[in-house]
């Protein structure tokens, strides 16, 4: 059996860290954006979910704050191949925006401030996997990170997880997004490392 | 986050394309600026490149480089008039 030296397999790790395949552990939060980052002020922002059917719901910032919120301790996981662990957020779980909307949409396409969009099916926006957040390590949710708020699904890439969020429009066919129109994968699973279109 | 022009795109489309296309004319489909594609405002901190239009900002290319392929969405483009020698 060859003894192998730590120092000879790249970055070092606790040996319990367990990242998805291909990821490193990331100490600072880098900040990625494909365009100028939007200022949306929270006496402006609104957010929608429109059905499948024409139907709309609307939350204004003071509507969604007065909603029962949920503090998240939660890993993330970047396409670009960096991971953080116990990020720490506050925000509104979609089980609660979605529970008196009625729909038979199988699928979700996700929009924000700046027109970017991303895809994913429904059923992984419920059941406690996916939330608002509007505040990050126990402060307000900056610009940067997608503020005054962003979705937060994180147990898919992170490009999933749309900043600047402005709403929800459920459809019953899929419909790809920005970064799924272009090359990358559909769903999105770090474990399973769909990265690209094939993965 | 800020920009970078489009002479940052060099080196990503020379892989796939055999003449340099910083010199070529694009037409923007958002609002149909005309301008070269040095002129773009280019987002390269992201999963992929993304230049956009200088006049309005909407996108007008991204290029995703996975492992052994590229895919390059030219939809924000009317056009590219390319320069031949």
């Amino acid at each position: 059996m060859p003894i192998v030296s730590p120092g000879f397999t790249g970055r070092r790790q606790s040996p319990d860290v367990q990242l998805p395949p291909g990821q490193y552990l990331a100490e600072d939060f880098p900040v990625l954006t494909a365009g100028p980052t939007p200022r949306v002020t929270t006496d402006r922002w609104q957010f929608t979910i429109n059905t499948e059917a024409g139907q709309r719901y609307d939350w204004s910032w003071q509507q969604l704050i007065e909603l029962p919120a949920e503090k998240i301790t939660t890993d993330i996981h970047c396409v670009t191949k960096w991971s953080k662990l116990g990020t720490r957020w506050k925000g509104v779980s979609l089980d609660v925006l979605l529970e008196d909307v009625e729909t038979a949409a199988d699928f979700a396409l996700v929009q924000s401030y700046g027109s970017y969009t991303t895809n994913l099916p429904l059923e992984d926006l419920v059941d406690g996997q996916a939330w608002i957040a509007y505040r990050y390590d126990g402060e307000e949710l900056t610009p940067e990170h997608g503020g005054p708020a962003r979705l937060l699904v994180p147990h898919l890439y992170f490009w999933k997880s749309a900043k600047w969020v402005r709403g929800i429009q459920l459809l019953l066919e899929d419909e790809p997004g920005f970064w799924e129109s272009a090359g990358y994968h559909d769903y999105g699973d770090p474990w399973r490392e769909q990265r690209y279109q094939g993965d | 986050m800020s920009h970078v022009d489009g002479n940052a795109l060099a080196g990503d489309l020379r892989e796939i394309f055999a003449v340099d296309l910083t010199a070529a004319t694009g037409q923007c489909s958002g609002c149909g600026y005309k301008g070269s594609v040095a002129s773009l405002r280019v987002y390269q901190n992201a999963p992929g490149v993304v230049a956009r239009c200088p006049h309005c900002e909407e996108v007008v290319l991204r290029l995703v480089r996975g492992r052994d392929r590229a895919w390059l969405d030219l939809r924000g483009t009317v056009s590219l008039e390319i320069p031949l020698p």
